[in-house]
This record gives C-alpha cells, structure tokens and sequence, in this order.
C-alpha cells in the first residue's frame, strides 16, 4: 500500500480543476514550447504546469517559503525545451533505491527527509553538525535550467532550485588545507533497499568529491528543489549536488556530509571501474566510455519516432565557463 | 475429436499464445505511452529479456525431460527455439531502429565500441540458420548433421551470457540467476554425456 507523504500532494489538491484547465489552455495559446509561464517580476520562477495527477513535493514550511521567493537566473540558463516533470521525477538513476530507472519513484515515496542534518568536517574554521534549514536559510534561493548529461548517454532540460555551492561552503570558512571536498549520502539501508542488495558492486555509503575551485565554481548548485518545488525523494531529496558539466552521477544526491581535505576523495563509482569512471568525470565527446560512445546522446524524452539524438559538447556546453579550470590538463588522461 | 486430442489441441493453444503476451503488452504500451521516458531503451530491454528467457526455456525442455521425465514440452523445444529467435530479431530491429535510427555511421560505430553489441549480433546471426533448419523436413535432409550443426546453440547461449555479462554496471543480481540456470541447464547435458562414455567404455571394456 502507498502510503502518502504529508508533504506529497498532489498538483490537483493545490491547483483547482478550472484553474489548471484555463493555465492549460493559456499555454497551448503561448508558444507552447517551453511549457513555462511568467508571472509578477520578469526573473520570478514561474509557476509550472504540472499533469495533475503527478505528485508534487512541498517541503517543511520554511523551504516552502523560501521557494517562493526564489527567483530564475536567466545568465545560467539554458534556453533549451524542459524534459517534462513527468520523466525528470520517474526516471532517475539513485541506485540506493534501485537500478531500475522507474525503482527510485517506486521505492523512495517513503523516505524521510525531515529533519535533515548535514555535517560538515575536515579542514574548516567551522565544523559541525547542522539542521538543512540552519545552512540553506542564510541564502536566496535561485532556479537555474541546466542540462543533465548522463555517463549512459542520455540527457535532460532540468530547472533546478538551489543555492550556489561556493556560497554555502564559504560560510564554513575552508582553511588553505581544503584543497578537495568529499560528499557522502546518507547510508540508511532500512529505508534505502538498494543498500539491501547482495548483488550490488557498488560500496555505501555512495561518496562523491570535488576539487575545490570545482566546488566554488558558480555553475555549482546545491539544490533543493526543482520545477518549483522541493526536491522529490526520487531526485536526491533533501539536498543535492548539481554540476552540469560533468556526468550525472558526480550531482550526488541526499547528502549528509561535507568534509574539506588536501586528499582526492576516493569517489564510488571510480573505486567500482577506475577505467571506466574518472575522479573528474569532465563531459567529453573525444573520450568514450571503454564500453560505449559519449559522443552523442538522446535528449529525453525521446520516441519511437525520433531517437531525439544531438551531439555530445565539450562540458556539457559549459565549456566556456569551466574549460580554464583544467588548462593544461590532459584530458585524455584525467578523465 | 477424442479428449486426448481436445487437450493437445488446447494445449498447443495456450503454448503458443504465452509467449506472444510480452509483446503484446509492449505494443499496448508503447501506444499508450506508458514506457517512460526513454520507451526505445524500454522495448530494447524487454525483446532482450525475452528472447534469454525463451532460450533458456528451450534449452530447459532435453533435461527437464531426462531428470525429471517430463515429456510433454518436447513438442514445443522448436517452438520456444523459434520464439527465442524471434524477440532476439525484435529486439536487433528495435536497437537499429530507435535507437540508432538506421544512421550507417553511428551503427557502425555503435558496433566497433560496444563490444557487447558484436557480442549479441553474433548470437543472432549464429540462430538464424538454426531456425531456418529447424523444420522437420530439413531435420530428416540434414540426418546427424542436424544434430551437429544444432549444437550451435551452446556457444549461443554462451555469446548471450556475455552479451549481458557486459552490460554489468554495477548490480550482477540478473546475471548471477541467468548465468546460474544455464550452469544447470549445460552441466545436466555434461552429466549425462559422461554417463553415456562411462557406459561405452565399459563395455568396450567387458567386449
Ligand atoms: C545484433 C544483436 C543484438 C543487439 C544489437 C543487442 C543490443 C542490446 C542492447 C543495446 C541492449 C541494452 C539495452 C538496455 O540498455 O537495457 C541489450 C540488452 C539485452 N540483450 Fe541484446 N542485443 C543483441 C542480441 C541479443 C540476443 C541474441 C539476446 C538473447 C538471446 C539478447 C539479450 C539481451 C538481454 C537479456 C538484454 C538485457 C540485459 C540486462 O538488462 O541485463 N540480445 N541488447
């Protein structure tokens, strides 16, 4: 039996029918492209038109807010058409629940993700244990559309809401030492099944890692929510890492810790396949997968009609902000 | 029609449809656009799925027959042979089709580097000529050499494990059963080979 979060109602229980009708009808009479609609002050998020039977995540009442006053910056984003709500929240790779795409939807309605405490250790000033409302409510919170490239080769339009990471890292005053940050999820295999599994070759808890000048970079969002709302479970609820130019699985989801080092953090998927998964993970068309091609990708949602191919970019298109953070690094190698 | 014939003749029924229900509800499916987001890799991955579960299903009805005396499947080993071949074409045709959209060059390129892929148009192009050869009339026009060329189907199987052997990415829970009911089905077939030259030499032996 499903049983339904407090904080997962559905679109149709906020929106009422005629409202969501008449939206409806008002976006197919706009371009209808990127199913977005303005309102009051031009970089407002915009209210989203979501199926109404989709649910939708609200968050605690002081994220609530706080996402209500986010506002878009247009400067960091992309233009391109949004893949849906629809697939953004029912096709995850978050293996702690799952390997299947649709497991994560399917396993994660459950998981509590308030209270939420994140730790933050290593080479910093200021060390502690802290409440999630506690580090985001210090910032105004901004949507950013970006691109999400999947090491599988697929990828998706997400307008994410966050804070950028280099803000909320710099409050905890890194020391010169801190020359790397290590993420970790939270290791909880009662409520995550993929933790359960016998067959997996993965260690938990999942553990990813940054440079420093990649994590202060100000493409690097830490985000709590997206299409408007508050993160989906699915999505890596309640916070996460987005860094759009590198592979998916380096935006490590549901995060608990935060510790600074002059150490290359032993990430998750390079200790699995070292060949196969680099510490940076920098999108690369000119660097394949042992296994299969990067150069290209299926936007999704794809159709039978169209298998929606576009080519591969550098960085994920990020390549005029982020390329000068590896100059003169071989990228063949440091991959 | 006596009883006996009213059960075979329902019997062949049934057989038949089953395995047409995968696809069917693939095909419903896909009209209704219930296959998520990616619906080519969903359609890739179900006529894969298919077509390993109706080879191993084939190659299950010699021993289940053996060790357990079961003889009823054996009517239906080509059967379930033919279907196998048939979602493991499916299966080619969604890849070249959705996927790669008919593109020669990327194809190509597909081919040259996902092994796996070489892999598994192997396995095809080794069933073809089994299924072409599977009819009763080329059986009697191939004699013993029937019987040779059909134990292709080892190295298929094979091919296939390594087809999805490569796939791993991190989770090996599918491979491990695949890889595990194949160990029973090929080590049945090891166990009463060795029985039959035990046999021979025995009373080659006592001769
Ligand atoms: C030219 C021939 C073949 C091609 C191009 C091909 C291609 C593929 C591709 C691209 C996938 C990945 C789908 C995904 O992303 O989930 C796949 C998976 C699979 N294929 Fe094939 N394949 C071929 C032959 C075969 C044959 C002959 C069989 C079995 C009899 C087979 C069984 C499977 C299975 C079971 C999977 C799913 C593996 C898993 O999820 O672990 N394939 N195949």
């Amino acid at each position: 039996m499903l049983i339904k979060k407090p904080d997962a109602i559905r679109s149709s229980e906020i929106t009422s029918e005629s409202v969501y009708l008449n939206r409806r009808h008002f976006m197919r009479g706009l371009l209808g492209t990127t199913a977005l609609l303005a309102t009051g002050a031009a970089n407002a998020v915009p209210e989203y038109e979501i199926e109404k039977d989709l649910p939708i995540y609200r968050g605690p009442d002081w994220l609530q807010k706080q996402l209500r006053a986010s506002t878009r910056n247009a400067a960091f984003s992309t233009d391109e058409k949004l893949t849906p709500y629809f697939h953004v929240s029912t096709y995850n790779n978050f293996y702690e629940f799952g390997t299947g795409k649709k497991d994560p939807a399917r396993h994660a309605q459950e998981f509590n993700t308030d209270p939420w405490k994140v730790e933050i250790t290593g080479e910093v000033a200021k060390p502690g244990v802290y409440n999630l409302e506690d580090l985001i409510k210090p910032h105004q919170l901004e949507e950013r559309i970006y691109r999400l490239r999947c090491v599988e080769a697929w990828s998706m339009v997400v307008p994410w809401i966050g804070v950028p990471l280099g803000d909320l890292l710099k409050r905890f005053e890194p020391t010169s030492k801190a020359k790397y940050v290590e993420f970790t999820t939270l290791h909880d295999p009662k409520q995550m099944p993929g933790q359960r599994s016998r067959f997996s070759t993965l260690e938990w808890p999942y553990v990813e890692g940054l440079r420093i000048d990649e994590a202060m970079h100000p493409l690097t969002l830490m985000a709590v929510g997206l299409y408007g709302n508050a993160m989906p479970p699915q999505n890596g609820a309640p916070l996460r890492l987005v860094v759009p130019w590198k592979y998916g699985f380096k935006s490590i989801k549901s995060i608990v810790r935060i510790r600074f080092t002059d150490k290359m953090p032993k990430t998750t998927w390079n200790l699995m396949a070292p060949h196969e998964y680099g510490f940076y993970s920098n999108v690369n068309p000119a660097v394949d997968h042992p296994r299969w091609s990067q150069a290209s990708e299926r936007r999704l949602p794809s159709s039978l009609f169209n298998p929606n191919r576009v080519d591969t970019l550098p960085f994920n298109g990020y390549a005029e902000e982020v390329a000068e953070l590896y100059r003169g690094m071989d990228l063949k190698k440091w991959f | 029609m006596t009883n006996g014939k009213i059960v075979r003749y329902l019997q062949w029924w049934v057989v038949f449809l089953l395995p047409l229900l995968p696809l069917g509800l693939l095909i419903h499916n896909a009209w209704i656009f219930n296959l998520g987001a990616d619906p080519a890799q969903a359609i890739v991955h179900e006529t894969g799925l298919w077509a390993i579960n109706l080879l191993w299903i084939t190659l299950a009805i010699t021993p289940l027959r053996r060790i357990f005396k079961i003889n009823w499947p054996m009517r239906f080993r080509r059967m379930m042979g033919l279907y196998s071949l048939f979602y493991a074409v499916v299966h080619l045709l969604a890849f070249a089709t959705f996927i790669v959209g008919w593109q020669p060059d990327l194809l190509l390129k597909e081919l040259s580097e996902r092994p796996y892929i070489v892999v598994g148009a192997l396995a095809v192009l080794m069933l073809i000529p089994l299924g072409i050869t599977s009819t009763h009339k080329m059986q009697r026009r191939l004699g013993r050499n029937w019987l040779r060329l059909h134990k292709l189907v080892y190295p298929i199987a094979l091919l296939v494990m390594v087809h999805i052997i490569w796939q791993i990415r991190s989770d090996f829970g599918e491979q491990l059963l695949y890889g595990t009911l194949l160990s029973v089905l090929l080590g049945s077939r090891l166990y009463f080979y060795l029985q039959k030259r035990l046999r021979t030499q025995r009373t080659a032996r006592a001769a």
